[in-house]
């Protein structure tokens, strides 16, 4: 790969604008088009880049796979965890509501923790995805 | 998980988006206070199981992951024997899911059949998490322990949903669920030839879950709902189109192909045989059933009952018709195959596609004393297979091998669990004294009020088929000699035996007092005939 330094040098002015996009999607979901789904693929498509161009070593370093394990276990953790809070301060599963004083408050902050949670596992699970394949021997 | 996430997200996009925009106000219940233990209860029966998933999944030590899946197992079983005591006590449960009451949010609906249905699954899904400890300790490697007892809570969990949710989208999630955890469960066989099973049924899964979204994409092209309860008032009207017509099509060969309905169980011997043991104890016992359930559920509460089965089709032939001659077709064409396998785990998965039969040969007939036989034959079919299933498990631990040959002398060697084998083994002949006898007696006096002489004879004619396929592995334990050279075979664990026991004497016991699940099916059958029309 050392020959493709075009290709180098793209991705790494690419990468940080796709991981900033993604969060964008994330966090803007509640307003408009976008969620925890698809700033997942997008933050692990970052991630996919860098492995294609720098080898699945490295990129390991920076995201071992059982900590990708333990996040894609977290995300599901954290999603059906809000439901869990909801109904022990008296609610009904995922009822976001109870979560603040104001109803329309605990509506935002629900539906931001759940989207984080399937955000978390989505980039967990397509980087896992990739990098198992990507590992295996002929 | 990604896709069972994005199918989880189209479906709070697609139902609840479409309730913020439409009915905000209207829609959202003002949050009364609901306790845990008592208004939540059906929320917990799925996310006792979800919640321990990925828990589980974090454990590295196999035991520690045991304890945590086998301790949710039993809180789930709790749970929804909770759920069925307050159905049988005070009538139908609608619990509305992110207090987004229905028809606009998901509703969980509980009526007896439903609780019926999630006790037989939880309770067939903790047994098999108890039995599961010896049994993965020798069949799957130590890495990958944790990760299989999540993927078992996982498919619990959604065949738990399917069972429970009043939402037909909602149901579509939940099969999806448990289907992609049962194709990665089903591919960790210990053969290889587990992964051409496993990608079979894959396949044919996957086409049966899209012929089911493309049917209520139809349904809800014409009604503009997907809650169960609002369609049984929206559909009536739009009975006569095409596009229900087509619906109704579609969801009949969808949900048949996971259901293993003749002549579309091609993917099941394959699965069942190649499957590590508890998985296919399991499934076996769980997933073809709650298929049947939810046909049935779109057929009587969806579709408006018998009137659909009994209406006259092309050549003359209704559905009910259809159903029964593909029913008896299947058991027929399925038991003669069954005679043929000479390996325990084959030859008990195609005894499964036969007695699938029996369970929609009740449907079809279109009766409440067939339904009701169909349904009773549900529970009773899930505990004779499970039992058969989990002793075949033990023969397994032993000797690493379901084939003929490895029954051989097993009687003499391994008494305890042999002896439970048999009386399942008659259990599945239907043997009076056993739960089998009730579901086949109840059959033969449903197809014999209708004066079907023909649909009776082929009944008592394939419990003869039964017999002969269930006396060749008896043969094989008991008749044949121990082979000498081999290595010493002794009992198999306790931790094994006391699971199957426990199965093997319910056979007996809803054989000789069946008043407990005959009463829930009779009321189910009830309210599903009321219900529909």
């Amino acid at each position: 790969m050392k020959r493709h330094s075009i290709l180098r040098v793209t991705a790494k002015f690419f990468i940080p604008p796709i991981m900033l996009f993604a969060l964008y999607v994330q966090f803007h979901g509640d307003f408009g088009p976008g969620g925890g789904f698809q700033a997942g693929v997008i933050f692990a498509a970052a991630v996919i880049l860098y492995a294609l161009l720098f080898g699945r070593a490295r990129t390991e370093k920076v995201l071992p796979l059982p900590v990708l394990r333990a996040l894609a276990a977290s995300g599901v953790l954290l999603y059906a965890g809000v439901g869990v809070v909801d109904m022990l301060l008296g609610g009904a599963f995922l009822d976001y509501s109870v979560m603040a004083h104001d109803p329309h408050h605990g509506q935002h902050y629900g539906i931001l923790l759940v989207e984080l949670g399937v955000g978390m596992t989505v980039f967990a699970i397509m980087s896992l995805i990739f990098l198992s394949f990507a590992g295996r021997k002929r | 998980m990604s896709q069972l996430l994005k199918v989880a997200e189209a479906a709070a996009h697609g139902v609840t988006e479409s309730a913020t925009h439409t009915a905000q106000h209207a829609a959202h219940a003002a949050t009364p206070s609901l306790s845990l233990l008592g208004d939540n209860l059906p929320a917990l029966a799925i996310v006792v199981p979800l919640l321990a998933a990925p828990l589980v999944a974090l454990m590295i030590r196999p035991a520690l992951a045991w304890s945590l899946a086998a301790l949710a197992g039993l809180t789930t079983l709790a749970v929804t024997g909770g759920l069925l005591a307050r159905v049988l006590d005070s009538g139908p449960i609608v619990y509305a899911v992110g207090g987004w009451a229905g028809p606009w949010g998901i509703e969980y609906r509980i009526d007896t059949l439903s609780a019926g249905m999630l006790v037989l699954v939880a309770g067939i899904g903790a047994v098999s998490l108890l039995y599961a400890r010896a049994s993965v300790a020798r069949e799957i490697p130590p890495a990958r322990a944790s990760l299989f007892y999540s993927l078992m809570l996982l498919c619990l969990t959604g065949l738990l949903g399917m069972c429970i949710s009043g939402d037909v989208f909602n149901v579509f999630v939940f099969l999806e669920i448990s289907s992609l955890s049962s194709y990665a469960l089903i591919g960790l066989g210990s053969t290889r030839r587990a992964f051409t099973a496993a990608f079979n049924y894959l396949i044919l899964g996957t086409i049966g879950a899209t012929f089911y979204v493309i049917g209520i994409g139809l349904l809800y092209m014409m009604t503009g709902s997907l809650n169960m309860a609002d369609l049984a008032t929206l559909v009536p009207a739009q009975m006569d189109t095409t596009t229900v017509q087509m619906a109704i099509a579609f969801l009949a060969v969808g949900l048949s192909l996971k259901a293993a309905l003749f002549p579309l169980h091609l993917w099941l011997p394959n699965a069942y045989a190649y499957a590590p043991s508890v998985v296919t104890a399991f499934l076996a016992a769980t997933a073809t059933k709650v298929s049947i359930y939810v046909l049935v559920r779109f057929v009587f509460t969806v579709f408006g009952g018998t009137g659909l089965l009994v209406l006259e089709g092309p050549l003359g032939l209704s559905a009910g018709t259809l159903i029964c001659v593909l029913a008896l077709a299947g058991v027929v064409v399925a038991s003669l195959s069954a005679i043929y396998q000479e390996d325990a785990k084959r030859l008990l998965a195609y005894s499964s596609v036969a007695q699938v039969g029996y369970m929609l040969l009740g449907v079809g007939l279109a009766s409440p004393a067939g339904l009701s036989a169909g349904l009773i034959h549900v529970f009773n079919h899930a505990l004779i297979k499970f039992a058969l299933f989990l002793a075949v498990g033990a023969v397994v631990w032993r000797t690493g091998s379901a084939h003929m040959a490895a029954l051989a002398g097993a009687g003499k060697r391994m008494p305890w669990t042999m002896a439970a084998f048999v009386i399942a083994g008659l259990s599945l002949i239907g043997v009076p004294g056993t739960v089998g006898f009730v579901s086949k007696w109840m059959l033969l006096q449903a197809a014999l009020a209708q004066q079907l002489w023909l649909v009776a004879g082929l009944i008592l004619f394939t419990s003869l088929l039964a017999v002969v396929y269930v006396w060749k592995m008896i043969e094989a334990a008991y008749f044949r000699p121990v082979p000498e050279g081999g290595p010493e075979i002794a009992e198999a664990p306790l931790s094994l035996r006391l699971p199957l026991w426990l199965v093997a004497l319910a056979c007996i016991y809803f054989g000789l007092d069946a008043s407990g699940p005959v009463g829930i099916a009779e009321t189910a059958t009830r309210t599903l005939l009321e219900g529909g029309a």
